[in-house]
């Protein structure tokens, strides 16, 4: 194979079966995906969840992951926080001509790593080539298919009284890719992981709602859900799990820690009498260790915050780009 | 961490707010203006407000450094971009200004035009050292805290030898704004925090006129038991009705004025008349880039003119800064003007008065 991607690899011939055969059926072969049909066959009893995600993150390698582990992670996490288990992924890449083969394979083998830590199995994909234009770059697209437990995705579930919990500490993943691209000699790990981990441990029957707290962080989550179910939440800042050196780093630039994105944590809105149980189970798993139940949801139809000494603000839904302060 | 969790203490802000509720005199109304932008939004995130006894009112003024930035001087900023095929350099509270027409910087960087967000100078002069075939303007907005920075931009830049880099230059001053603020008759105030950073630039010098008025000035810092510390300062001086410049900022502010920075300043920049949204023309109370220096002036060299302060219409802004109304006594405030879609400067910015009630709440009123 040639050491970079060139437009032969789209072009459906024989460059495109050797990257094929020596690349990608190599790590991510099995069954269904060797058969290289125009589409996979698959069967699932019962009801289906059906997502669908674009990764296209620069830099594609940081601290704690890269856009394959996150492409895998970030649509199972879909998946698993609707409710349901992980099963099926499609991977379409688009990536410029130039791009490294290196990087593609170490991207390739991550995916490779990541799927096979859930046991989920990617069964159709596609490859297009594009001119480049500038750095060469690799953007992925999947779509996940995951067999239904619970829908937990129902705001009308959501009742006055239920816990939240934050199922690991906020703010590592934005902060990390900031770091890098700020070119700022220090490290912070993004929190990058498979949350299906962390809520497969808990009894469904109690759980009400669940999100990831993606971009917006968990002020977004928690703001869609005021909007969407039409109650609110009490939250004591003092128990949102966070790192001191996050804390640290938003200080310095002027981020709010809730607006902050994550890739591996998970807001949990669940029946009072189970929180306890719920928090024991979480704090048992991989992914899950600092998880912490942080308020309750209310009647008021706002974010409402303590804050550590005492005072109470709102906390609003983040515009869409997170801006740095002057002063 | 330690020395940022000091200072954001439970138990060090019961007892301030014990000794507070202490000292405090009843019958009496305390009214105290917050300078600066920082402030304000540390007093909102907090939720300092709700914590103090209802007679004690704090206020926000003028110190966020965009919101007092006139209309003519960001429709600039949009001409600039429109007219020349450069490169703008901003900090990052300058993206959701809207122009007269309501368009901002995020609009016209999804067009294409090429807008840098930066958070030090010094990133600004080692990216336009290496891309000499650009040319980029770095457009200058803010008081005594970041001027000199801007200042030694142009010196370095000059230093090195750096031809396609400029300044968009609406840099305000302290002691003008707070002039005007105490010769108007109207204004009700016993004290006021005075900006921390600010101070380490200007000195006590900066608040002198105020105690000569018979009101507080105490400079302190950001974090919640700082503000207290403040605030309980200037009840203390307004209960003995003895006033002094206080400084509950010592891990920062000396107290003396800073030389070295005031000469780069002033040997940069000289004082000029400047339009401030919502107060309007204030003598000597903005900076312009010295003849000596006016390669670097990006109004000369792109033949930039301003051609009209007016202001959006019913914005209450003005009386916003000058502490006479409350964001929410404004009729747009939460409807035509929300910090999604400012009207008004003092939503724009994260450190705006109306902003930082809106994000964090009139919860406490």
């Amino acid at each position: 194979m040639d050491d970079i991607i060139t437009l032969s690899v789209g072009g459906g011939g024989r460059g495109f079966q050797n990257f094929l055969n020596s690349l990608i059926l190599k790590e991510l072969g099995n069954p269904i995906l060797n058969n290289l049909g125009d589409s996979s066959y698959i069967t699932i009893d019962g009801e289906i969840a059906f997502t669908t995600d674009s990764f296209v993150v620069e830099p594609e390698f940081f601290p704690g992951g890269d856009i394959g582990k996150l492409t895998v992670c970030g649509t199972c996490n879909d998946l698993a926080v609707s409710g349901a288990i992980p099963m099926y992924l499609s991977l379409s890449f688009i990536i410029s001509e130039g791009y490294s083969m290196e990087d593609l394979k170490k991207i390739v083998k991550s995916i490779k790593q990541t799927s096979e830590e859930i046991g989920i199995k990617i069964v159709c994909g596609d490859t297009k080539v594009i001119p480049r234009n500038g750095n060469p770059q690799v953007f992925i697209n999947s779509a996940g298919i995951g067999k239904v437990i619970k829908r937990l995705n129902d705001y009308k579930s959501i009742k006055v009284g239920d816990r939240v919990i934050i199922t690991s500490d906020i703010g590592r993943h934005g902060i990390s890719m900031m770091l890098v691209r700020e070119g700022i000699d220090a490290v912070v790990e993004s929190d990058c992981c498979l949350l299906y981990e962390v809520i497969k441990v808990l009894d469904y029957n109690y759980i009400h709602f669940v999100r990831d707290a993606t971009r917006g962080g968990v002020a977004a989550v928690l703001n869609e859900i005021v909007l969407m179910g039409g109650l609110g939440f009490e939250i004591e800042e003092s128990t949102i799990p966070i790192e001191d050196r996050v804390k640290y780093y938003c200080e310095f630039f002027g981020y709010d820690p809730l607006h902050i994105p994550n890739e591996g944590v998970a807001v949990i809105i669940l029946d009072k009498d189970y929180a306890d149980d719920a928090l024991d189970l979480i704090r048992e798993t991989k992914y899950g260790k600092k998880a912490a139940i942080v308020g309750e949801v209310v009647e008021k139809n706002r974010v409402i915050l303590n804050t550590s000494i005492g005072g109470k603000r709102y906390v609003e839904m983040p515009l869409g780009e997170i801006l740095p302060r002057i002063c | 961490m330690n020395l940022m969790n000091r200072f954001r203490d439970k138990q060090k802000v019961t007892a301030l707010l014990k000794k507070i509720e202490e000292i405090v005199k009843p019958e009496k109304d305390y009214s105290i203006m917050e300078i600066c932008g920082t402030h304000t939004v540390a007093i909102s995130r907090w939720g300092l407000r709700g914590l103090l006894p209802k007679n004690i009112r704090l206020i926000s003024g003028p110190g966020c450094p965009v919101c007092v930035t006139s209309q003519g001087e960001i429709d600039i900023i949009f001409d600039l971009l429109n007219k020349h095929d450069v490169t703008i350099a901003v900090y990052g509270d300058l993206m959701r200004v809207p122009n007269s027409n309501g368009e901002n910087l995020l609009h016209l960087r999804g067009k294409g035009k090429k807008i840098l967000i930066i958070n030090s100078v010094v990133e600004l002069i080692r990216i336009a050292d290496k891309n000499p075939e650009e040319d980029f303007v770095f457009v200058s907005i803010g008081f005594e805290t970041t001027t000199p920075q801007t200042a030694f931009l142009i010196k370095e830049a000059e230093k090195k030898g750096i031809k396609n880099l400029s300044v968009l230059l609406f840099n305000k001053t302290m002691p003008e704004i707070l002039n005007l603020l105490l010769a108007d008759e109207n204004l009700a105030i016993n004290g006021f925090i005075a900006p921390g950073h600010v101070s380490t630039v200007t000195g006590v010098e900066l608040y002198q006129g105020i105690i000569r008025q018979n009101r507080a000035a105490v400079i302190t810092g950001f974090e919640p038991v700082e503000i207290l510390e403040g605030v309980m300062e200037i009840i203390k001086q307004v209960n003995t009705n003895n006033f002094t410049v206080g400084n509950c900022y010592k891990r920062v502010v000396s107290g003396k004025k800073n030389i070295k920075a005031y000469e780069l300043m002033y040997d940069v920049f000289e004082s000029f008349d400047a339009v401030w949204r919502g107060i309007g023309l204030i003598r000597n109370s903005g900076l312009k880039i010295r003849v000596k220096y006016e390669d670097f002036d990006a109004m000369l060299k792109y033949n930039l003119k301003a051609y009209s302060y007016n202001e959006r219409a019913g914005c209450k802004c003005g009386e916003v800064l000058k502490g006479y109304i409350k964001p929410m006594d404004c009729p747009l405030f939460g409807s035509f003007c929300t910090y999604e879609n400012p009207y008004g400067p003092c939503m724009v910015s994260s450190e705006g008065t109306c902003a930082a009630y809106y994000l964090y709440g009139g919860i406490d009123g």
